[in-house]
């Protein structure tokens, strides 16, 4: 067991220390840097060398690296490159909306799904189940972007009402942070739902024809009982690994929704960071994101082992 | 020599299909309009989408980027079908023209990403020992950040374009080349690729005539259930103004935020482009469920369907 984490976590570190590599030189490797930009747009010095030498990019290339990367250790995040301000002060701002949101999305998609699959899957082959299936799929296809944009627009025109699209953080005013949240949280977590619907109702029919399941029937137990105690609690276990594997959907939908609704959380800070060609803010979001859904995955997997004690990591 | 033969007769049964679909293309199409009804209706949005983007320039009454100034946010008329945004342009014209932006980029991001993923799984099972290491943890690292932030991040880099935005959403693939690579590892132990090397057969040969042939299947299918995430992720670069560029017509662009204002006015804006991106997505996602099923069933759960396009 512990040698399995010990060993996922060095995997983890890799998996980020690759992510940091790629993402560091692709940046470096391609011109149209943001010294021109600086130099052209805003006059901000001298000359280019100037620049340069004001931003640390002067030094090699692997110099460079080695700084953001190390400074990575000791919670510096390094420096936005346009106003100075560390990407650490910056992001511990920005860092809860985009949880709230994920957490609204996660809890939300998760609720309203598991049970919906489990119905689909006891009332097989009816019409409930095909009506049910077929919102699931069509789920699937209703792009986050289009939704939000709905809800943003429509609703003013025919009922007078818009929803708030003025942040207020949590700590402030809880309750009408949540007014503001709760929309577009549940819009994130709606494409997620058909993933999830799917695989409840997969799962539940391939446990049902299982033999244990014969012998419930056969005991003369509940239907009920046999449902709940015996067969969803098993067909749930790869569910989860779903919910894994949704992380980086889930993320990359709160840049979308944050942008429309216009939340100040990461996602939006990375927008404005790509649209000044502030490319430092940028690689350490997406890093972070990278380390959220690894840690996610391997908490994921660790619950397996506590779900299902067959399993064991050696 | 034998090999060929080989390869046809003690084809296993974990890589061949279980009933290849008889008669070919007609046996398939016939098929899936038999057993798979919702596949078919796919199939029907699919066909019409594609009609639209290859005879775009008869359906359209108007080029998609001629204004009409003094007939600016009309609503449904004779003249202009679905409206007008707000230089005057024809909505359903800019729809039809849509249609073929996102179908071009699309059709050519999924093929570069069978090739791409093909490449790398194929290699990365057939060789292993280091190289695959390497390979998989390079995946890894792709795997595990939101696919839409890292084109985002490409996409800033090289600039907004339709050719750049087809390149890089290549790479969505290379998440599904773990599914190849698995794939070619049951593969490579089977006796027929041993025979093809016992006679001498070069590694690019058994690559080429013996391992390529074997995943077909699953390479068709894999892009079958890309084309809507990839027609997704599209949609959501040019909405956040990293995607096609303008003066072409995308629907993702079409929602941006920038005509949002004009939306609350003119909300014909703010529906239709999304209807027919949903409309589409949603065909290539039933299809490629049917079509999964119809050639090999046990490809179930290796994502389609089950992910988004964010």
């Amino acid at each position: 067991m512990y040698r399995f984490v010990i060993r996922r976590l060095m995997l983890a570190a890799l998996t980020m220390f690759v992510v940091s590599v790629l993402t560091f030189f692709m940046l470096r490797l391609i011109p149209g840097d943001i010294v021109d930009l600086m130099l052209s747009d805003f006059g901000y010095a001298a000359d280019r060398d100037a620049i340069l030498r004001e931003l640390g990019l002067h030094k090699p290339f692997y110099v460079q690296f080695g700084e953001w990367f190390g400074g990575l250790f000791v919670g510096d995040l390094g420096q936005s490159l346009w106003t100075g301000n560390t990407v650490t002060h910056e992001l511990g701002r920005r860092y809860p909306v985009t949880l709230e949101l994920s957490i609204i999305a996660l809890v939300v998609s998760i609720v309203l799904s598991i049970p919906i699959g489990i119905i689909t899957a006891v009332r097989q082959d009816t019409w409930v189940d095909y009506a049910l299936r077929s919102v699931s799929i069509g789920l699937v296809a209703v792009p986050i972007l289009w939704i939000g944009t709905l809800v943003v627009t429509l609703p003013a025109l025919f009922f007078g009402w818009a929803p708030p699209l003025s942040y207020v953080p949590f700590t402030e005013d809880p309750i009408k942070n949540l007014s503001v949240m709760a929309l577009p949280g549940v819009i994130v977590g709606i494409p997620l739902m058909g993933g999830t619907i799917r695989m409840t109702r997969a799962m539940l029919l391939e446990v049902v024809r299982q033999d244990y399941i014969r012998t419930a029937w056969a005991k003369g137990l509940q239907p009920r009982t046999i449902w709940y105690r015996h067969a969803v609690r098993n067909a749930l276990i790869p569910v989860l690994t779903l919910i894994g594997l949704q992380i980086p959907f889930l993320l990359g939908g709160t840049v979308i929704i944050e942008q429309i609704f216009n939340l100040p959380g990461m996602g939006i800070y990375m927008l404005q960071s790509l649209q000044n060609r502030d490319y430092v803010p940028a690689q350490t979001i997406i890093l972070t994101f990278a380390g959220a859904t690894v840690l996610i995955n391997l908490v994921v997997d660790l619950l397996y082992g506590v779900l299902d004690p067959r399993i064991k990591y050696a | 020599m034998a090999v060929e033969g080989t390869r046809a007769q003690g084809a296993p049964a974990a890589t061949r299909l279980p009933r290849r679909a008889r008669g070919g293309f007609i046996g398939l199409v016939t098929r899936l309009f038999t057993e798979k009804p919702l596949g078919a209706v796919g199939a029907v949005i699919v066909m019409i989408m594609l009609l639209m983007a290859v005879f775009a320039n008869w359906i359209a009454p108007y080029p998609y980027d001629e204004p009409h100034f003094s007939d600016a946010l009309q609503g449904s008329s004779l003249s202009y079908f679905l409206g007008t945004d707000f230089i005057g342009r024809d909505l359903f014209s800019r729809l039809v023209h849509g249609a073929r932006v996102s179908i071009v980029v699309a059709l050519g991001s999924v093929t570069l990403g069978s090739i791409l993923a093909g490449l790398i799984g194929i290699t990365s099972g057939y060789m292993g020992g280091k190289f695959d290491t390497l390979v998989q943890r390079l995946v890894d690292a792709w795997m595990s950040v939101p696919p839409l932030l890292l084109l985002l991040f490409v996409m800033s880099i090289l600039g907004p374009s339709t050719l750049n935005v087809t390149l890089v959403l290549g790479l969505v693939a290379i998440r599904e080349s773990r599914v190849l690579r698995g794939a070619v590892l049951a593969l490579k132990e089977q006796p027929f690729v041993e025979a093809a090397r016992v006679n001498g057969a070069t590694t690019l040969r058994i690559l080429v005539r013996h391992v390529l042939p074997n995943v077909m299947v699953p390479i068709i299918i894999l892009a079958s259930l890309r084309l809507g995430q990839v027609i997704l992720i599209e949609a959501s670069l040019s909405f956040l103004g990293y995607g096609v560029p303008p003066p072409f017509p995308s629907w993702g662009r079409m929602l941006a935020s920038e005509s949002r204002t004009y939306m609350e006015i003119a909300p014909w804006l703010a529906i239709w482009p999304g209807v027919f991106l949903s409309l589409t997505v949603f065909g290539w996602n039933v299809l490629g469920d049917a079509l999964r099923d119809l050639l090999d069933p046990r490809m179930r759960g290796t994502g389609g369907g089950y992910r988004s396009g964010s």
